[in-house]
Parts: C-alpha cells; structure tokens; sequence
C-alpha cells in the first residue's frame, strides 16, 4: 500500500478530473466554473508527467504538461476577460443568466 | 524509506482532493479561489514526488503566481456587493452533478484497470531544467514558438476583450 507506483498517480489524477467535473456541473458562477476548467488541466497534466516517469522514462510528458500549463494561462485570461465584459452587460456572473444566444 | 515516500504521497493527495469537495460545496467564493490555492500547491508537490522539478515551479509561479491572481482580481472587479449564492438552484444541481461525476470516474477508473500498462520503467531522479532547455531549443522549437505566440494572443485579446466601451455604456 504504500509502494507507489503509476496507478496510485493515475486515480489521483481521475479523482481529481471528477471533482473538476462535479465542480463545473453543479457551481453556477463563472469564476467558480473556471476553477473546474484549471482541475481539468492541472489532471491532464499530472497524468502525462506520471507517464513521464513510470512509462516512458523520457522528459517529453513534463514537456507536454509545461505546455499545459502555458495553455492554460493563455485560457484564464480570456475567460476572465469575457466574464468581466459578461459582468458589465447584465450585471452578474450567473452562468444560467448569460443565455442571450438562446433567446 | 519507501513507508515515507508513500506517507507523502497520501498526504499531498488529501492536499489535492479534499479542497476541491470543498471548492464543491463552499458558500463563499473568496474561500473557494484559497482552496484552489491549497490544491494546485499540492499538485506541485506531486510533480516533485514525480522527479518533475522544473515542471512542479512552474506550476507554483504561472498557477499560484498568475492564474490565482487573475481569478481573485477578477473575484473583486464581479462581486461588488454580497451575491447571493442561488441555494435552490444547487440542491437542484446536486443529483446531475452526482451522476456526471459517478459516469466519469467509473470510465476513468475502469480504464485504468483495463490497461496494461506494459515497459513501466521508472526513470532515474535527476534534475530535470538544463534537459528541458535543450529539448524546448531543439525538437520542441516549434511547439514552444507556438505557445509564446498563443500567450501573446491570449492576452492582447483578453486586454481588447475586458477593455470599457465608453460609447456603449
């Protein structure tokens, strides 16, 4: 049980793209929606830089999970840009309230 | 040795996890973007377990340095009075978020148990920095061009994007 190994790395990271998944699914404010995008990412990410070490013994995964990361810094940003212009449309970050196209 | 490796693991795993039940269920948001905090810290402390030391300051400086900055700016420009946190609609959100949840850990978990993950071998703990430099200035040229290219865009267009309109408004 406490020999680690790739598996234990592997449920960590499936666990925590669930609870990114719960968290996008049941948060209704914006803000809150994003940071179940960053879990996404960030379980992707350890994912590769677990096969990393216990697959392929190579650098490239941690590359792959570097670039993650520069991806999702790029992300952040604009999702925070359209959530501010959101805001100042309609006055709320409410993801349930931002349904012009739908109308 | 081992007993503590494992013990480490466990313990950032709980770092990782448990705040995110709470960024599930917290009323607060404020408390919500420090909970991400605590998680994405954890993260980084898993990339260290995993030999990935570059890759776990990375993690700290662009995610804990930047990202959460940006959430916690963008907290405090949305929120000028106290929202209220549509209680109802969460209860009624509660069982879809359930079922997602179940559906995807089971196919994750399913998936993990189905494979053979054939040729494990565990590679050698050594710094990782000046080999990342090489590979990101030689086979991953293109790829690291592009990325600097897409943050230039990313926030050339977040700053056109979040701008105020003054004839509009």
């Amino acid at each position: 049980m406490f020999e680690i190994g790739l598996t234990h790395y592997l449920v960590v990271s499936a666990a925590m793209f669930t609870l990114g998944m719960m968290i996008i699914v049941m948060r209704r404010n914006a803000i809150a929606v994003l940071m179940g995008i960053e879990f996404l990412l960030n379980a992707a990410a350890l994912n590769f830089v677990a096969f990393s070490r216990y697959v392929t013994g190579d650098l490239h995964g941690q590359l792959a999970g570097l670039f993650v990361i520069a991806v999702a810094a790029a992300e952040a940003t604009i999702i925070l840009a359209i959530i501010l212009n959101i805001y100042s449309h309609m006055d709320s970050v409410n993801v349930d309230e931002a349904d012009l196209l739908k109308q | 040795m081992s007993f503590y490796t494992g013990l480490m693991f466990y313990l950032l795993a709980a770092v990782v996890l448990v705040p995110g039940v709470c960024i599930l269920f917290s009323r607060d948001i404020v408390h919500a973007a420090f909970w991400l905090m605590a998680s994405l810290a954890g993260v980084a402390g898993l990339y260290l377990m995993l030999g990935a030391d570059f890759l776990g300051f990375a993690q700290v400086l662009v995610y804990i340095g930047g990202i959460l900055i940006l959430i916690i700016f963008g907290l405090m420009v949305t929120h000028k009075e106290k929202v209220s946190l549509h209680q109802i609609a969460r209860k009624r959100l509660l069982l879809p978020a359930l079922v997602t949840g179940a559906i995807t850990l089971l196919g994750l978990l399913t998936a993990i148990r189905g494979t053979s993950w054939a040729g494990a071998t565990e590679a050698p703990l050594e710094p990782t920095s000046a080999r990342i430099g090489y590979h990101l200035m030689s086979d991953y040229l293109l790829p690291f061009e592009v990325a600097s290219i897409l943050l230039l865009v990313g926030l050339v267009a977040g700053v056109y994007i979040a701008r105020r309109r003054e004839q509009e408004t």
